[in-house]
C-alpha cells in the first residue's frame, strides 16, 4: 500500500501550486480554477487519511468512522454552489467591462 | 450513528425556523408587487424578531445534538442574539435606502436571513464540517449582496469579495484536513482529546494556522485585509454595514470555539502568531486610516483595527486561569463593536446621496448646525470607537486589556492603548467636521435610520453604565 504520507506531499504541491495560481494569474476564471484545486488538494488529505483511519479499525476490530470521506461530499457540493454564484458575478463584470482582467477591476481606491 | 431524535431538533430550532422562513419568504415574496417590498422587508424582520424570541428562550439550556455535530450552550446563545440583532439592524438601515437607490428588490431580505442563518450555524457549530458548512451558508449570500446594485464599483466589491472568501475557505478546508489527519477526528472535542493524548506535532499545528489564515481573510486582519477597504466601500452600504458586523462576529465566534474547544494544546505554538498578527493588525489598521477621506475606506480600516483588539481576546487562549475572562472580554467587545458599528454606518447611510455622493468626510461638515441630534449621535460612536467614557467603547477596551494583562501580555496591552490614542486623530477629525467647520450637508429622514441610530446611540451611552451586568451575562455565557 501507498504509504499516507506521499499523497500528503502529493496535496500540498497541489495546493502550493493552487494558491500560487491564485496570487498570480490575472484571469478571475482561472483563478477560480486555482481555488478548486485548493479544495480538491484538501479532498485528497480528507480520502488518503479516512481510508488509513478505516484500516486501522477495521484491523483493531472497531466500527470505522467515514468523517473524512463525508467531508469530501460536502466539499464537492459547496464548491458548486460557489461556482454557480461565482461565475454569475463574473459574468456580470464581463457584461458592463468586455473584459475580465484583474488588474483592470481597479474603480474602488483610497 | 443513532437516529437523530426530536430532542436534536430542539437543539438548533432558531437556526431551523429561520432558514425555513427564509425559504418561505423566498416563496411569498413571488406574490408581493414590485415597489410594495416593504412587506417583505416587514416578514422577514418578523421572522428575525420571532426567532430571537425563541433564542432568548434557550438561554438556560445547555446540550448537543445530531450525535455532537451542533453545541447549544450559552457561548451559542449569546452570539445568535446578537447575530439576530445586527440582522435586524441591517434591514431597517437597509429598507429606505434601497428605496432611495433604486434596487428595492425582495430577495435582498431573503439573502440576509440566509446569510444569518449561516452565522448561527457558525456559533452553534461543534464539529468542523458544520463550520465549513456554515461558513459557507454566510458567505455566498454576501458575495451576492456585495454586487447587489449592479453598478460597476458594486459588481467589482462582490468579484473580489468572492476570489478572496474562496481562497480563504481553501486556507479553512485544507486545514482542517491536515487536522483530521493529525487527529483522526473532525469534532473540535474529539480534537482536544486527541492532541491533548501527544498525537499532535507539526501536522495539527500547520492545520490550525491554516485554519487561523482561513479565518482571518474573514474577519479582516492584516495581513489578510487587502479585499476589505475595496469590498466595503463597493458594496451597497446598507450591506457594509451588515457585513461588517455580522460576518465578523461570526468569525470570531467560531475562531473563539475553535481554539478554546480543540487547539489548547498547541497554544505554546500559536500564541506568538496570534501576540503578531493582532498586533499588526492594530497598527496597520489604525495608521491607514488616518489617510483615508472616503467615509466608507475610512471606516472599513476602523473595523480592521477593531479585528486587531478583539484578536488580542486570543492571545491567552491556552492560559486555564484567564481564558474564560478573555473569552468573555471577546463576547463583550463584540457586543459593543455591532451596536457602535452599526450606528456609524446608518449614519453614513443618512447622508449618502445616489452616485456615490456625500460619502467623503468633507461632507460632514456642518451637520451639527442642521442636524444637531444625528451630530451627536456620530460623536457618540466615534468616541466610543475611540475607547472615550462613557460610552461602551471604553468598558469593552477595559475588559479586553484587562485580560490581557492577566495573561501576562503587558506589551500587547500598551500597544492597544496606544494605537487607541492614534485612533482618536481619525474619529475625532469627523467631530471637528461636524462642529466646527461651515456646510450644508442634506440627509435622508427614514424611520429605519432614525431608529437605528437612536437605538445604537442610546444604548451605547446607557449599557456603559451597566458594563458588569453584560460581562456577567458574558462570562456565564461561556461556562455554562
Amino acid at each position: 500500500m501507498i504509504p499516507v504520507e506521499y499523497y500528503v506531499i502529493l496535496s500540498a504541491i497541489l495546493f502550493v501550486i493552487g494558491a500560487l495560481g491564485v496570487l498570480i494569474r490575472r484571469n478571475p476564471l482561472i483563478i477560480f480554477m486555482s481555488i478548486e484545486l485548493m479544495l480538491n488538494a484538501a479532498n485528497l488529505v480528507f480520502v488518503a487519511y479516512g481510508r488509513t483511519y478505516q484500516i486501522a479499525a477495521e484491523i483493531a476490530k472497531q466500527k470505522p468512522i467515514f468523517d473524512g470521506q463525508i467531508f469530501v461530499f460536502f466539499v464537492i457540493a459547496v464548491a458548486a454552489a460557489e461556482v454557480a454564484v461565482g461565475l454569475a458575478l463574473i459574468v456580470e463584470i464581463f457584461k458592463a467591462k468586455k473584459n475580465i482582467n484583474i488588474d483592470e477591476l481597479n474603480s474602488l481606491k483610497g | 450513528m443513532t437516529q437523530p431524535q426530536l430532542t436534536d431538533f430542539y437543539t438548533i430550532l432558531p437556526f431551523t425556523i429561520l432558514v425555513v422562513w427564509a425559504c418561505l419568504l423566498l416563496l411569498a415574496d413571488l406574490f408581493i408587487p414590485k415597489g410594495r417590498k416593504g412587506i417583505t422587508a416587514f416578514l422577514a424582520a418578523f421572522g428575525l424578531a420571532g426567532t430571537m424570541g425563541y433564542a432568548i428562550t434557550q438561554a438556560s439550556l445547555s446540550s448537543t445534538g445530531f450525535s455532537g455535530m451542533v453545541y447549544l450552550d450559552g457561548f451559542s446563545t449569546y452570539a445568535n442574539i446578537l447575530l439576530l440583532i445586527s440582522g435586524l439592524l441591517g434591514i431597517a438601515v437597509a429598507y429606505g435606502y434601497n428605496q432611495r437607490m433604486g434596487i428595492e428588490r425582495g430577495e435582498y431580505y431573503t439573502l440576509l436571513l440566509f446569510s444569518v442563518s449561516g452565522m448561527m450555524l457558525m456559533a452553534q457549530a461543534a464539529d468542523l464540517i458544520i463550520i465549513f458548512l456554515a461558513l459557507e451558508l454566510l458567505s455566498i449570500p454576501l458575495y451576492v449582496l456585495a454586487a447587489f446594485t449592479r453598478k460597476l464599483e458594486s459588481e467589482e466589491a462582490g468579484v473580489k469579495y468572492f476570489l478572496l472568501g474562496a481562497f480563504a475557505t481553501g486556507f479553512v478546508v485544507y486545514g482542517t484536513a491536515l487536522v483530521y489527519g493529525a487527529t483522526g477526528n473532525t469534532s473540535l472535542t474529539g480534537i482536544f482529546l486527541a492532541a491533548s493524548n501527544g498525537t499532535s506535532g507539526l501536522l495539527l499545528t500547520i492545520g490550525a494556522a491554516l485554519i487561523l489564515v482561513g479565518f482571518g481573510f474573514k474577519v479582516a486582519a492584516v495581513p489578510f485585509h487587502m479585499w476589505t477597504p475595496d469590498v466595503y466601500q463597493g458594496a451597497p452600504t446598507s450591506v457594509t454595514a451588515f457585513m461588517s458586523s455580522g460576518a465578523k462576529i461570526a468569525g470570531f465566534v467560531a475562531l473563539l470555539r475553535v481554539f478554546a474547544t480543540a487547539f489548547p494544546s498547541i497554544s505554546a505554538d500559536m500564541t506568538d502568531i496570534l501576540w503578531a498578527l493582532s498586533a499588526v493588525t492594530m497598527i496597520v489598521g489604525n495608521f491607514v486610516a488616518i489617510s483615508q477621506t472616503n467615509i466608507k475606506r475610512m471606516l472599513a480600516y476602523s473595523s480592521i483595527a477593531h479585528a486587531g483588539y478583539i484578536l488580542m481576546a486570543f492571545v491567552p487562549y491556552g492560559n486555564k486561569d484567564v481564558v474564560s475572562v478573555s473569552i468573555a472580554a471577546g463576547l463583550f467587545y463584540l457586543l459593543t463593536y455591532v451596536l457602535t458599528n452599526f450606528g456609524a454606518w446608518a449614519v453614513v447611510i443618512s447622508l449618502e446621496k445616489a452616485e456615490g455622493k456625500g460619502l467623503e468626510l468633507n461632507d460632514f461638515a456642518g451637520l451639527s448646525k442642521k442636524y444637531p441630534a444625528l451630530a451627536a449621535a456620530m460623536t457618540v460612536f466615534m468616541l466610543s470607537f475611540i475607547g472615550f467614557p462613557p460610552t461602551l467603547g471604553m468598558v469593552g477596551k477595559f475588559y479586553l486589556f484587562r485580560a490581557v494583562i492577566a495573561g501576562g501580555f503587558n506589551g500587547l496591552a500598551i500597544l492597544g492603548v496606544v494605537t487607541s490614542l492614534i485612533s482618536a486623530y481619525y474619529y475625532l477629525r469627523v467631530v471637528v467636521n461636524m462642529y466646527m467647520r461651515e456646510g450644508d450637508p442634506v440627509t435622508e429622514r427614514e424611520p429605519g435610520l432614525a431608529f437605528t441610530t437612536t437605538f445604537t446611540a442610546v444604548a451605547t451611552v446607557v449599557l456603559s453604565f451597566v458594563p458588569q451586568w453584560l460581562f456577567l451575562l458574558a462570562s456565564t455565557a461561556l461556562l455554562r
